[in-house]
């Protein structure tokens, strides 16, 4: 295939008004040793059938989350929500989809506003005073949580829970290093950061505490009482939130966060394999202008109307290059607008609808497995969509057996917390009926 | 609040600001557009769940609307918006080509779309099989010996070849603090340096745009990690002392970084590798199709030389010697993780396919025609608008518009194109008052033209109607919007009266 349109004819008469003999000649700022050396030997090109049947090939090997091939009950910060036809259809239209960043504001009111719309919704998810229009992902918005921390306390050691999902840790050591910040594990007790760890871990020098609520096991932490130990001691409160959780649980602000970092995923984005997903961030006023990554806001224009531009850009790369807060030069745009429109469709009480369902399904789910011989409840605390469940036979036997009945039945946390080594993580999302949960339950008692 | 108010077809008038309402002035409560099933499980009360200092007894004040007003709500702002589909987008450095559409069918297919992360690597063998021919493929179009596909986007994968030059210095006993760039290096770059616990320091150009080789020599030193350069470069030329910058760099020990912004005018004509780049990033939204969706998602996949490899983030994308493919942690000197799960999946499908629908000739066609359609604008306006540097030029050029006795600026002009259904060019980087023009490889010739009778129009007025330029855009929704107040009182969340 083929994608250019400009002609053999038309490229003779390009030449002549260029006044240059050959395509070649353009690239004579190359040398001739680099050129002859640049011939990309890949296969040629496909018709577009042919590209169409690799594809279906390379995407037929793949079991995909769906009621005939595979129940998912996996999670782990990524989840099978449901969402409304219609927002894929909006969110999809071209210019959604082909736009560049809205530099230029009049030519982008209808984006800008979206990405206003989205910054609100955020807000009031999370409580927050402000909030940007999207970060790459939860692991990113963490990590830039931290820097707005690191900066506004002018301390360099950050305490964070090893409850937190592991690549948001992981993501956090990388860059940490990198910057010379002391990152801090806090230990687990039961499923839930141990606060006790905590007391003894702040000092004068910690810059932020960083939790996550629901926490990667599904268990809500005690964030009000984690806030006020990190206040004592003058570091910031970075919850990491999970949206869904928002609509039926006290919101990071309320719990006394200073910064409510997390992932939109479950608000209309498809698991795609993990990406793209949408971090989002938020936080109290005081930090506005410490928040990297793009911010829309409302003016005028030149008549008074209302009207939305990008803001506060000084604290980008383009204009203040190494002074900048952070190097990101993009949101997840389209991302930000498929959570903005899915959000919309569902309404307040569609979200407590979804956040309602996931209570119920993943304590039937919970209460079935419980039941059984041989698996137990890790843990004793409340939790949020998903659960860890000791297994007495080896865990990669039990999801193997599971895998071949068509259930994706859990994520196996050994490989990440070795004292887990016999638990796996089961998610329970408002998609998954009663006969497919009692499905799991049979699988698991057969193996 | 704006007092302006324009009539409806009823006579009746309406605040002007609701011509476009918010989606939180829209709807009421109990309105919906989502319907699920009533529980089959028994209902659990969250008080009774969670405790009930825990739970939120009414939740968050989300709008509430029906399907056909939030299909109008957003069909109507997607209206109110430029885009390539629609607009002639010659955007210099951000390389807005056509986003073809059997990308978008690609990554949309179950097999893709309804993957989960952590779903067991037998179950999932086409997407690995489709990451590592894009891996192999990205290593062929670069010349470099491994790609990982793991980073974001091209800042994030700046950062990932930085964090591992730092490595390999730090693997060799030595801690370079020192980073350079030139001084017409996209924001990025030094931005970069300073995340990853390095100095930027800038190389001057000279006046033909091209690295100043003398200040380069003064400046590189044994404290130096790096240099990051983009090639062809942000003023739109081929830098052909690249060979010669990589020896200067390569003899104190550093290493040489590209910025493969520019990397659509290199396909398939010449390999960074080549040049002794050492490391690069890709742009997947610029060099291979993948759609800017107004801000993101991109992809920022790094290829690396031999001696960097051991640094590469964890998980790689490997074929076993059973003929299996799955992710390897095992590289005990990896820099570790730059973003969750794997990298940005659909993004990386959409890439695939491209490369994989044009082949290594279609990819070489596309820098082709890309410099082709750069040097014909240049030689079609360069009569009326002045151009710095000297052709040939790469796959964009810049013009800095003076025109005598006249205070008209870039950004009147910029303004004044989007009257004429175009969106404008760059502007004033990466010198002052320039526009920077790529009109990238897509675009037909008639659409060429057309720019040009555009610029040249704008030209006309500039010298016998000014004011209709100075006051543009003439034709949007809204007129020039004043961002100079959005910064001095940021307002960026609607709250309820």
């Amino acid at each position: 295939m083929r994608y250019t349109q400009i002609t053999q004819e038309q490229t003779s008469r390009m030449l002549t008004a260029i006044g240059a003999a050959s395509v070649d000649e353009l690239f004579k700022g190359i040398s001739h040793e680099h050129r002859a050396r640049g011939a990309i030997k890949l296969p040629g090109g496909l018709s577009e059938p042919e590209l169409m049947a690799e594809l279906e090939s390379l995407s037929g090997r793949n079991k995909a989350c769906s009621d005939d091939e595979m129940v998912c009950f996996l999670g782990g910060g990524v989840y099978d929500h449901f969402s409304p036809t219609v927002v894929n259809d909006l969110a999809m239209q071209s210019a959604f989809l082909t736009a560049y960043t809205p530099y230029q504001a009049e030519a982008s009111q209808g984006l800008l506003q979206l990405f206003y719309e989205f910054q609100t919704l955020v807000c009031q998810l999370t409580g927050m005073d402000v909030a940007n229009a999207s970060l790459y992902e939860h692991a990113s918005a963490v990590a830039e949580a931290v820097q707005i921390a690191c900066a506004a306390t002018k301390r360099r050691r950050v305490l964070m829970s090893r409850a937190i999902h592991p690549d948001a840790y992981r993501v956090a050591q990388t860059q940490t290093y990198e910057q010379d910040l002391e990152l801090v594990p806090l230990p687990i007790d039961g499923g839930v950061t141990d606060a006790g760890a905590l007391g003894a871990a702040l000092n004068e020098e910690t810059a932020a505490v960083v939790v996550q609520s629901p926490n990667f096991f599904g268990q809500i932490e005690s964030v009000a009482e984690l806030a006020d130990l990190a206040h004592g001691a003058g570091a910031l409160l970075i919850q990491s939130a999970d949206p869904i959780s928002c609509a039926i649980l006290k919101r990071p602000a309320t719990l006394g966060a200073d910064i409510a970092a997390g992932e939109a995923q479950p608000l209309g984005i498809p698991m795609a394999y993990g990406g793209p997903l949408c971090g989002f961030l938020a936080c109290r006023e005081a930090h506005l202008r410490r928040m990297p990554g793009r911010i829309v806001g409302m003016t005028r224009d030149a008549d008074g109307k209302r009207a939305f531009c990008l803001t506060l850009q000084t604290r980008e790369q383009h204009i203040r290059r190494e002074r900048a807060t952070s190097n990101i030069c993009t949101n997840q745009g389209l991302l930000a607008t498929r959570v903005t429109i899915h959000t919309a469709a569902m309404g307040r009480s569609g979200l407590r609808q979804v956040a309602q369902l996931c209570v119920n399904k993943s304590r039937y789910a919970a209460a079935r497995i419980a039941e059984l011989d041989g698996y137990r409840l890790k843990f004793a605390g409340p939790f949020f969509r998903e659960f860890v469940v000791q297994s007495d036979r080896p865990v990669r036997n039990v999801l193997d057996h599971c895998q071949g009945r068509g259930i994706a039945a859990g994520v196996p946390l050994g490989g990440w917390f070795p004292e887990l080594k016999d638990c796996f993580l089961i998610a329970v999302t408002e998609k998954r009926s009663r006969l497919q949960i009692d499905a799991l339950a049979d699988a698991l008692k057969s193996v | 609040m704006a007092t302006n108010t324009t009539a409806s077809p009823t006579g009746t008038r309406l605040p002007r600001d609701e011509d476009h309402p918010l989606i939180f002035e829209r709807g009421a409560a109990g309105a919906s557009a989502a319907w699920l099933p009533p529980s089959d499980v028994p209902c659990v009360d969250p008080a009774f769940a969670f405790g009930e200092d825990a739970v939120d007894t009414a939740g968050p004040e989300i709008p509430e609307i029906g399907e056909m007003d939030l299909v109008r709500h957003y069909t109507r702002l997607a209206q109110r918006l430029f885009s390539v589909d629609a607009n002639f987008y010659p955007l210099g450095s951000c390389t807005m080509k056509y986003n073809p559409r059997v990308n978008e069918r690609a990554a949309a297919m179950p097999g893709f779309a309804r993957l989960h992360p952590y779903q067991d690597e037998a179950d999932v063998q086409g997407i690995l099989e489709l990451f590592h021919r894009l891996r192999l493929a990205l290593q062929e179009i670069s010349g470099l010996a491994e790609v990982t596909l793991q980073p974001a986007a091209g800042a994030q994968g700046e950062m990932t070849g930085l964090m591992i030059i730092n490595a390999y210095h730090r693997s060799r006993g030595e801690n370079r603090v020192k980073v350079l760039t030139p001084d017409s290096a996209h924001g990025t770059n030094p931005a970069t340096c300073t995340i990853c616990g390095r100095q930027a320091c800038t190389v001057k150009s000279g006046a033909d745009g091209r690295v100043d080789l003398k200040d380069l020599r003064d400046q590189v030193d044994e404290q130096t990690a790096a240099l990051m350069i983009t090639n062809p470069n942000t003023v739109g030329v081929f830098d052909e002392q690249i060979a010669e910058i990589a020896k200067i760099v390569h003899a104190r020990g550093a290493q040489l970084y590209l910025d493969g912004a520019n990397m659509n005018a290199l396909l398939g004509i010449a390999k960074p590798a080549s040049f002794g780049v050492d490391a690069m990033h890709f742009n997947t939204h610029k060099t291979f199709s993948t759609p800017h969706g107004g801000g993101g998602p991109g992809a920022g996949p790094v290829g690396v030389a031999e001696h960097l490899r051991p640094f590469l983030p964890v998980p790689q994308i490997v074929r076993r010697e059973n003929g299996t493919y799955g992710w390897d942690e095992d590289r005990p000197k990896s820099i570790g993780k730059v973003r969750s799960f794997y990298g940005q999946s659909g993004v990386l499908v959409r890439a695939y396919t491209y490369i994989r629908a044009l082949g290594g000739d279609g990819l070489r066609d596309v820098a082709e025609k890309a410099v082709l359609s750069a040097n014909y604008l240049a030689a079609r306006l360069r009569h009326r608008f002045e151009m710095p540097f000297p052709p040939p030029y790469a796959h964009e050029f810049i013009m800095v518009p003076r025109f005598a006795g006249s205070d008209v600026t870039e950004t009147d002009i910029a303004k004044r194109l989007i009257d004429f259904g175009i969106h404008p060019p760059t502007m004033s980087w990466p010198i002052h008052h320039c526009l920077m023009v790529e009109p990238t490889e897509t675009e037909s010739l008639d659409t060429l033209d057309r720019f040009v009778a555009a610029m040249l129009t704008i030209a006309d007025e500039i010298e016998n109607d000014p004011e209709r330029v100075r006051t543009a855009p003439h034709t949007q929704p809204v007129r020039r919007v004043d961002e100079v107040s959005a910064a001095r009182k940021p307002n960026v969340r609607w709250r309820p009266q």
